[in-house]
């Protein structure tokens, strides 16, 4: 019993930190129908600003404000400077743009910074763990759950009350007519670039606590994983991307706490078949639309 | 669409009449910004739009309900309204409208939290007029607000159309029921392979009945 509710907390705290890089991919996927691999890279900024602040002196608790922020404006950044010259192009443009960018960003680190991980000291106080009524849990899994959920309800509450925050969901279904009701496209997209950004940075602070380095590609793996929570929950959903990104993290803590010694290297290829096999019953994700007979 | 020069007079209805592919909805996306022309003007209350990004157009008092209504079908009828009005300031006008809006179709009163993508295909006609009112234009542009709607719906519709006019409204209607559009408008041109083939007061193009070869002309 105690084991399940320890692994029930794993599989919240990874599938949360899915669910945070999924939901930003999704934000700017629904605005621009773009798929942005550079995402991740958001998250390695994050790191380094974390490393360069802390090597500078700067206590952790400034550093992780920091970090987000220098992760929501690479976000801006990137949409200022790379995608806005191919907005209206293809799909296929739009995904070179993103790889190009994130290999660009890779070989910058790795030049500029060092192709080895850097250490992130994290404090001693997040290495430890909570009693919580006999269940003992890792800090660090408790203020990932507990900083995704917070994350989660203001964004929700942001795209229910606020005027921007509906303009955005009214671009995601439609974003011509959204101009048309005097809605600055420009900011629309932007505000997407930087919610994305916060939401990477946050995921990049919890991943890093957790690791306790970053190096130049520290990013791709975790985005890889986000992009498929994403189709997993259904492309253009954001209630689906946060879906997919939870069943995602579940399966993959299930598959490790449960699967047998000699398996467990074949854990990735298990977890991935259960997900086509999930795509295979639902083709439109888990939350995603059906798609309609034209 | 080759050229075209259309004028509407303030507080008038002005129909775009023409076959399928004439290029009526060109000519609305293109004053709107939303199609670019490659040449020419467009021209509102003295000042020159063409070229500026549509969500500018509308802060000059310019909108459009778009053909198909395409009103945010996930969004709440009460959030497709608030949206409708992103482009002004001060809320208590806001209010007034929203108000005003809501006597004007009591249909959408009763039903504020609905997804917008629940009401039959006339309510979505109204909640895009509505939320494109919203926005207080000068002159709106209607691209086919009769399609796909029922006779008496449409006959709601354009007996509401009227009135927006009466009330001082300037409006560009775009219409495939010639008939329905000529009884309502003020004024008409008919467009033919890319260019205007005839216009003049509604109640002469009603009578010439040169608007069927027109038509056939552009077929």
């Amino acid at each position: 019993m105690e084991v399940l509710a320890q692994q029930l907390v794993n599989a919240l705290a990874l599938g949360g930190t899915y669910a945070l890089l999924a939901l930003g991919l999704a934000m700017v996927f629904s605005v621009l129908g773009l798929i942005n691999f550079a995402h991740g890279d958001l998250m390695t900024i994050t790191g380094y600003t974390l490393f360069f602040a802390i090597a500078a002196g700067v206590p952790f608790a400034v550093a992780v404000p920091l970090g987000v922020g220098a992760a929501m404006l690479a976000a801006v950044a990137m949409e200022r400077v790379a995608f806005r010259p191919v907005r209206n192009a293809s799909a296929a443009t739009m995904l070179l743009t993103s790889f190009a960018l994130s290999t660009i960003l890779h070989i910058a680190f790795q030049n500029l910074i060092s192709a080895r991980p850097r250490p992130v000291p994290v404090p001693d106080w997040l290495g430890g763990s909570l009693d919580l009524g006999g269940l003992e849990i890792g800090t660090i899994h408790a203020v990932s759950i507990a900083s995704t959920a917070l994350l989660l309800l203001a964004l929700s509450v942001f795209l229910r009350r606020s005027l921007l925050g509906i303009s955005m969901r009214a671009a995601a279904l439609d974003f011509p007519v959204t101009r048309l009701m005097g809605i600055n496209a420009n900011a629309v997209i932007a505000t997407a670039f930087a919610i994305s950004g916060l939401l990477a940075g946050v995921a990049g602070v919890l991943w890093i606590a957790q690791r306790g380095s970053v190096d130049p590609v520290m990013g791709f793996l975790p985005v890889l994983k986000a992009f498929i929570a994403v189709v997993l929950g259904g492309l253009g959903s954001l209630s689906g991307a946060v879906a997919g990104g939870l069943v995602l993290g579940f399966i993959e803590v299930a598959l490790r706490a449960f699967l047998p010694g000699e398996l467990l290297a074949f854990r990735e290829a298990i977890s991935l078949s259960l997900v086509i096999l999930l795509l295979l019953w639902r083709p439109q994700g888990l939350l995603g639309a059906p798609a309609v007979a034209r | 669409m080759r050229e075209a020069s259309l004028a509407v007079a303030p507080g008038r209805i002005v129909t775009l009449l023409g076959a399928n592919g004439a290029g009526k909805s060109s000519v609305l996306n293109a004053v709107m910004g939303l199609a670019p022309a490659s040449g020419g003007s467009v021209i509102f209350a003295g000042e020159r739009l063409d070229g500026l990004a549509p969500e500018r157009i509308v802060r000059r008092g310019l909108t459009l309900t778009p053909e198909g209504r395409r009103v945010f079908a996930g969004l709440s009828v009460g959030e497709n309204l608030a949206i409708g009005a992103a482009s002004r300031r001060g809320g208590a006008e806001v209010r007034r409208t929203r108000e005003q809006m809501l006597e004007l179709f009591p249909v959408l009163a009763e039903r504020l939290e609905q997804p917008a993508g629940t009401l039959s295909g006339g309510e979505q006609q109204m909640l895009a007029i509505a939320r494109s009112l919203m926005c207080a234009p000068r002159m709106l542009l209607l691209d086919e607000p009769s399609l796909g709607l029922a006779p008496q719906v449409v006959d709601a519709i354009f007996a509401l159309i009227a009135r927006l006019r009466d009330d001082g409204l300037t409006i560009l209607l775009v219409e495939q029921n010639v008939e329905l559009a000529l009884e309502i408008a003020d004024e008409g041109f008919v467009l033919a392979g890319g260019q205007v083939v005839m216009s003049g007061p509604a109640a002469e193009l009603r009578r010439s009945g040169g608007i069927a070869e027109a038509y056939l002309g552009a077929a």
